[in-house]
Parts: structure tokens; C-alpha cells; sequence
């Protein structure tokens, strides 16, 4: 997947000289990939992209654009298509304007320049509004213009900082896919920054998790989904149950896990030690209720049913924890739920990870 | 269940709605009448007594009405009639009988046109033997009486409503046959000084702009603290009384001054070369440029404050040179505030008073020291009317240009 036309090598940054924001990064990035940085705000996942864009500078480490050292580069040299938070559209100048902005820096011929910003507007569904100036128009109308502004000139990479973060939810999920095709069909690098996660899932090849200035898992979605290496991530992508407990054995692939003093149960082994405490990660979808056949199984008791349409909620007191979610497909003909019944409850080991606290 | 009934009619409608507007019309005007009547009487009513006065003057003609009348039939030309100089003689010792003042007022007036006329008017009033034939009376008594040129000034001062006092101020004046000349060389001052004064002002707008751009751009670009210091710092000389600095400029740049105190020290100029940066021009572009760099820094900051911080690194990323970027990009967006700044200062410069008495000297003397010359000194009222009448013209114009060029909504102040 990846041969390193974005390199990041033990890539340092900090503001104040005491603490670092982002603490020796090392991220290869494919040619033709969507590459999504996720975090929280303050996880150095935006300083990281700004790194890339050239508009801060690195305390340490390199940076390496299709071969090159891009370090000393000024931002304006390493031709970088960019999408900022908020549009950044010029105001003052039409839509047309705007987006023959780098073309025209370029020193590109005026009919040329028309052409290209023709064909831009086009692809993303924005022709007919060169006249207009920006304020004109809505915030999904001025991130489509932003996106063909940053894509006018065909760029090797193309950077995007929580583009769609200003626009209503049912735009946001409108304007992913809209830019996943995109990305599909021109084929170009896509470094992409969103606190989203959802966002993240829908539209990248692989996701970099970040937090605290690194980089806590870096995989396509459904491995980050299913597989999470740590309780950060399993946290932050999709819900999760947690249950701590206390790591007794580990054999033959299992961990041995004391949960609420008496009950044991078992768990893959992710980051456990033998001794050490632990939280048993289970996804509410993946639990089932009355199990018919089960690894791993549980009793709990049920505390609110929540009726979703597609799905209903259940949450419920599991090995001392109350609050253990389980999601349950509303199909024709399934089972009923009263609060306060007493069930047995059961997951595969697969789905049941012993991580770190 | 939804009716679709009780609807009114469009017409009842509007009427209902102009009934409940109305209760807040009227609470909004009550709530500006204090304001707009102190405006009515501070600004509106000076300003109008101003043009007013600029065009005229009744000192002649209230006093010496029929006097007036007959200059008014008199061609210029041909001799005076003793009809004329026996109504100016009898007019002018009743004026006296009932106010002292009226005929020294009269005579000034008469004095400004032609010199020497007071000192024969005075003597006509205390002339004992003033009698028919007054015409030989008034020769025997001085015998300019005989020329016509005080008869002249007399027939030009004589009509109330006047455009001479607006001549005046562009340097041109009216003769006795109506005939309008322009001033000679050596009495050609005020053109002279409305050109210096928007000079003055232009310059003084360029140098704030040069000065304030840069400030203002740190101001809007650092931390929130540091922007606090410094915009404390600029408003530091509002809290200062403006003759405290003005008068510290003085302290600074006079011969003796700091300025070139240090300057001889470092051995940068002879002590007996030292500048003269003082009463001059220099001293009144300096001393002005730093009383309205606020205002410029002001309405330039707080628009640099709202551009977008990204837009600059928009323009960079897309492949724009920090220059384009500043120019294209970062620019067009400050001239609301530039304007805004550069038409505040300019305006300001163009009426500035006190620094340029204070500082100017003989050579940085603008139009505003010659209206306060002619309000207090000369105490010829009109003509600093007159001058200050086309001051507000002008300023006017100007405001107009501003609207035609770039747009009084687009002006953002603070």
C-alpha cells in the first residue's frame, strides 16, 4: 500500500520548548491514498498536517514529498493543494477568480486558465456560479469551490483540514462521498484531518489514530474498528464496553481476566501482562443476547430499552459495570425486552480484547 | 383542526400593521429628540449662521441706509452728488448719536476695502462744522474726499447680501463696478494656504498610513496580550492632553531640543549647525502625523482583526509568493479600514488648529490658523466664514469621492 511518496521521520514539534506536540512521528504515505489523521483537538494531528503544508516548521525530524526533503521548502514552493476549515475563499474576488487564483500565479494563459477552471467548476457541480462572489453562496457551495480551487492546478497532494466541520450533518455525509469519488476517480493523494470519526471510516484507505503527539494506530478502518491496539482507540472509533479487570493467566492466546473480584473471563490478549489490570473491550453489536453458542459468556440485567427504529439499545448492569451497551437488530419476529429481566449474555473471543487502562 | 378563516383582507392587514409600528416610531424619536436637538443647536445652526455670514454683512447698510440706496444708483464713474455725501455725513453722525460703536464698525469695514479710510471717517465725526454743502465740507475737511476710491470701497461694502467675502477667501475681490479681478501677487494668501493645507494633510494621511499599516498589522496578528499592550500604547496620546503633546514635540525638536542635543553629542552635526526642525514646516507634519496615527491604526486594526487567518495561507498553498499573497490576498481586504483611516486623517488634517499654531512658525501656518486670525485679530467674521464655508465644501466633496470610490457602507471605524 504504501511506497513512502509522504515520509514523516521522527518528525518533532514544539511550541514552547518544554512539551512536545507531536512526538517523533514516523508515517509513510502511498501514492493515490487517503490518508485520514483522526483525533482529538490537541492530539497534533492539525500541526502535523500544517508541517506537511509548510506553514510550520518541524524542531526535528524530516519530511519527504516524493523523494524530496521538503523541510526548508516554503509553502508556497511545495505545490500542495489545500482545503482549510472554514473555506478560506477569497472574498473579495469571484467565484472564476478564485478558483483561476493559482493558475494565474502560475503564470497559466488566460485561455488555458478558463478551460481548466471550467472543467474544475464542472467536476464539482458548480458551473454557472463564476460571477458570484463568494459570500453568495452556502457553505456547501463554497467548499465545493474550495475543493476545485485546491484541485485546479493539479496538485500532487491534496490537503484537507476538517473541511467539511462548518457544514449541517446531512451535508457532511452528502459531501463525503461526494469527495471519496473524487478522490477515486482523479487518483491523488489525499491527506485528510477530521476529529470525526465517522467521517474518517467513510472516506479513507487508512486511518492514522492520533493522541498526546502520537500516533496510536495506523490501519484501514475495519481492522481499526475490530482490531484496536489500545483503549484510546477503542474508545474513540465506534462505542465500546469496557470492563476492568485484573489479567490472571495467559495461555494458548487467552487471557485469563478477573472481572468484579469472582468472575473470569476469557479475552485476547492484546496489551495484558500477567498481575497488571486491564479493560476487556467488547463492541455493543457483537454481543448477542440468549446466545446460542458462545465463547464467552455473562449474565447482566437489563436497566432502559431504547427503541432506535433501526436497532434497539440495551443497556445493561454486566460483572458490576451499568453501564454495558448491547445493540440488537430489529428484525422481524426477535424477542422482546422488559427492564429489570435478568439475561444471559455471550460474545466470540475475537470480539473481546484485553487492552491497556 | 386548521381554519383557514378569520384571515383579513391585504388592506386591513397593513393598516394593523402600521398601527403597531407606530407605538415604536414614536418611542424611537422620543429617545433621539435630546440628541437631535443638541445637534440642531451646536451643529446645525452654527454651521448654517456660517455660510450665512460668509455672504453677509450689514454693517454699512443698517446704519447707513439711504447712504446705501444712493450708491447703489451711483454708476462708479461719474462725480458724487451732493445728495450722497450729504446723506453719508447726516446718516453717519446719527448712527453716532445712537450708538458710539456703529460708525467705528462702519469705518473698519470701509478700512478693509480701502486703507486709510478710518482715520477720515473719524475725523468727519468729529468734525464741528459739518454742513451743507457737505461735498465741499467733507474736501476742505481731507481731500481724498475728492477721488473716488473711498467712495468706491464704500459702494463695495455697501450691499448686504455680498459675494465678496467668498472672493476673498479664493482670492479674488470685486471691484466698485461689479466686475470681479483676482488678487495681486502679494495678496494672493488663501489659495496659497488651501493648497499648503491639503498638501499638509495629504502628506500627513500618507505618513500615518506608512506608520500605522505595519503597526497595526502586529497588533492584529499577535497574541492576545501583546495586541492588548500595544493598542493601550496607541491610545495612551487620546488620554493625553493635545497641548501637553504638542508641546513635548516642542521640547524635542527645537534647536536646544533633545533631538539635537543628541545629535551634537553623538558628533553627528556641529554644534553651531544645529537643525532647525522647529516653527516650521517639518515641525507641523511631524507633531500632526503623531496626534492622528491613532486614528489610522484604529480602523485599520480592528478590520485586519476580521480577515480570516487562513486566507494568507490559502493564497500560499495555492501557490502564491508571500508579496502576491500579502498584495492579492491580504490587501484588498484592509482598504474598508485604510479608507476608512486615510478619510478620518485627512479630514482631521485639513481642520487641525492648535499644532500648527503651536508648532508651525511662519512656514506650516494652514487654513484654519487664518480663519482664527481673521475670528480674532482682523474680527472680520464673514470672511472667516467665507473660508470656512468652502473648508466644509471641500470636505464634502471629498467624502462624496470617497463614497464614489470605494463605498461609505464598506467604512468600518472600530
Amino acid at each position: 500500500m504504501s511506497d513512502g511518496f509522504v515520509r514523516f521521520e521522527n518528525i518533532q514539534k514544539t511550541y514552547d520548548g518544554k512539551s512536545l506536540v507531536v512526538k517523533s512521528l514516523n508515517l509513510s504515505i502511498g501514492r493515490g491514498e487517503f490518508l485520514t489523521m483522526l483525533g482529538p483537538s490537541g492530539s497534533g494531528k492539525t500541526t502535523t498536517l500544517m508541517m506537511l503544508a509548510g506553514f510550520e516548521s518541524a524542531t526535528g525530524g524530516e519530511i519527504y514529498l516524493d523523494g524530496i526533503k521538503i523541510n526548508n521548502i516554503p509553502p508556497h514552493k511545495r505545490g500542495l493543494g489545500m482545503v482549510f476549515q472554514n473555506y478560506a475563499l477569497f472574498p473579495h474576488m469571484t467565484i472564476a477568480e478564485n478558483v483561476a487564483f493559482p493558475l494565474k500565479v502560475r503564470g497559466v494563459s488566460k485561455a488555458d486558465a478558463e478551460d481548466k477552471v471550467r472543467k474544475a467548476l464542472d467536476m464539482v457541480q458548480m458551473s454557472g456560479l463564476q460571477s458570484r462572489k463568494p459570500a453568495q453562496l452556502s457553505g456547501g457551495q463554497q467548499q465545493r469551490i474550495a475543493l476545485a480551487r485546491a484541485l485546479v492546478f493539479e496538485p500532487k497532494l491534496l490537503l484537507m483540514d476538517e473541511p467539511l466541520g462548518a457544514l449541517d450533518k446531512q451535508l457532511r455525509e452528502h459531501m463525503q462521498y461526494e469527495i471519496k469519488h473524487l478522490h477515486d476517480r482523479l487518483g491523488i493523494t489525499v491527506v485528510y484531518v477530521t476529529h470525526d470519526q465517522s467521517e474518517a471510516l467513510t472516506m479513507s484507505d487508512r486511518i492514522a489514530v492520533f493522541d498526546d503527539g502520537r500516533i496510536q494506530q495506523l490501519a484501514t478502518p475495519d481492522e481499526l474498528y475490530e482490531k484496536p491496539e489500545n483503549s484510546f482507540v477503542a474508545q474513540f472509533i465506534g462505542e465500546n464496553n469496557k470492563l476492568r479487570g485484573v489479567v490472571k493467566e495467559i495461555s494458548n492466546g487467552r487471557a485469563r481476566v478477573e472481572i468484579g473480584g469472582n468472575t473470569i473471563i476469557d479475552a485476547l490478549p492484546i496489551q495484558a501482562e500477567i498481575g497488571k489490570p486491564t479493560i476487556v473491550s467488547v463492541r455493543p453489536e457483537r454481543v448477542e443476547i440468549e446466545p446460542s453458542a458462545s465463547e464467552v459468556t455473562a449474565s447482566g440485567r437489563i436497566e432502559e430499552i431504547i427503541y432506535l427504529g433501526d436497532h434497539i439499545r440495551i443497556r445493561m448492569t454486566v460483572l458490576g459495570s451499568s453501564n454495558f451497551v448491547v445493540k440488537v437488530r430489529n428484525r422481524s419476529g426477535r424477542r422482546t425486552f422488559t427492564a429489570g429481566e435478568e439475561v444471559r449474555i455471550g460474545w466470540a473471543l475475537q470480539d473481546c480484547r484485553a487492552l491497556d487502562v | 383542526m386548521l381554519s383557514m378563516t378569520n384571515i383579513p383582507d391585504q388592506k386591513s392587514l397593513s393598516r394593523q400593521l402600521a398601527v403597531a409600528e407606530r407605538r415604536n416610531k414614536i418611542k424611537a424619536f422620543v429617545l433621539v429628540v435630546p440628541l437631535l436637538l443638541f445637534v440642531l443647536a451646536s451643529f446645525v445652526l452654527p454651521i448654517a449662521s456660517l455660510v450665512w455670514l460668509g455672504g453677509y454683512n450689514d454693517t454699512f447698510s443698517k446704519a447707513l441706509p439711504e447712504t446705501t440706496r444712493l450708491l447703489q444708483q451711483w454708476d462708479a464713474k461719474s462725480p458724487i452728488s451732493e445728495e450722497l455725501a450729504a446723506s453719508f455725513v447726516t446718516e453717519l453722525r446719527a448712527a453716532k448719536l445712537k450708538d458710539a460703536a456703529v460708525p467705528t464698525r462702519v469705518a473698519t469695514v470701509i478700512n478693509r476695502e480701502q486703507a486709510g479710510s478710518l482715520s477720515k471717517i473719524k475725523q468727519v465725526l468729529t468734525a464741528s462744522d459739518m454742513a451743507s454743502p457737505f461735498k465741499e465740507h467733507l474736501i476742505a475737511l481731507n481731500d481724498e474726499w475728492a477721488k473716488p476710491d473711498i467712495w468706491h470701497a464704500m459702494k463695495i461694502v455697501a450691499p448686504s447680501f455680498t459675494p465678496r467675502f467668498y472672493l476673498q477667501a479664493l482670492d479674488h475681490r470685486i471691484t466698485a463696478d461689479g466686475t470681479i479681478v483676482s488678487e495681486t501677487d502679494d495678496n494672493a494668501i488663501q489659495i496659497l494656504l488651501f493648497s499648503r493645507t491639503l498638501m499638509v494633510a495629504a502628506i500627513v494621511t500618507l505618513l500615518c498610513a506608512i506608520l500605522g499599516f505595519p503597526i497595526a498589522y502586529i497588533m492584529a496578528h499577535a497574541e492576545t496580550k501583546t495586541s492588548n499592550m500595544m493598542l493601550i500604547v496607541v491610545l495612551l496620546p487620546f488620554w493625553t492632553s493635545l497641548l501637553v503633546r504638542t508641546t513635548a514635540w516642542i521640547a524635542l525638536l527645537q534647536q536646544n531640543g533633545v533631538i539635537n542635543d543628541l545629535l551634537v553629542r553623538i558628533g553627528l552635526i556641529d554644534n553651531d549647525h544645529r537643525l532647525v526642525m522647529m516653527y516650521n514646516m517639518f515641525a507641523t507634519l511631524v507633531a500632526m502625523t503623531h496626534v492622528l496615527l491613532p486614528f489610522m491604526i484604529l480602523p485599520l486594526f480592528s478590520v485586519m482583526k476580521s480577515i480570516k487567518g487562513n486566507l494568507t495561507r490559502a493564497a500560499l498553498s495555492l501557490g502564491a509568493t508571500p508579496w502576491t499573497a500579502f498584495w492579492k490576498v491580504y490587501f484588498p481586504q484592509t482598504i474598508p479600514g485604510l479608507g476608512a483611516g486615510c478619510l478620518l486623517v485627512f479630514i482631521l488634517a485639513v481642520g487641525y488648529y492648535i499644532t500648527p499654531a503651536l508648532v508651525g512658525g511662519q512656514s506650516g501656518q494652514l487654513i484654519s490658523n487664518i480663519i482664527a486670525f481673521h475670528m480674532q485679530k482682523t474680527l472680520n467674521w464673514s470672511l472667516a466664514s467665507a473660508i470656512g464655508t468652502l473648508l466644509l465644501i471641500g470636505v464634502l466633496l471629498l467624502y462624496w469621492l470617497y463614497n464614489r470610490l470605494v463605498g461609505i457602507d464598506k467604512m468600518k471605524l472600530a
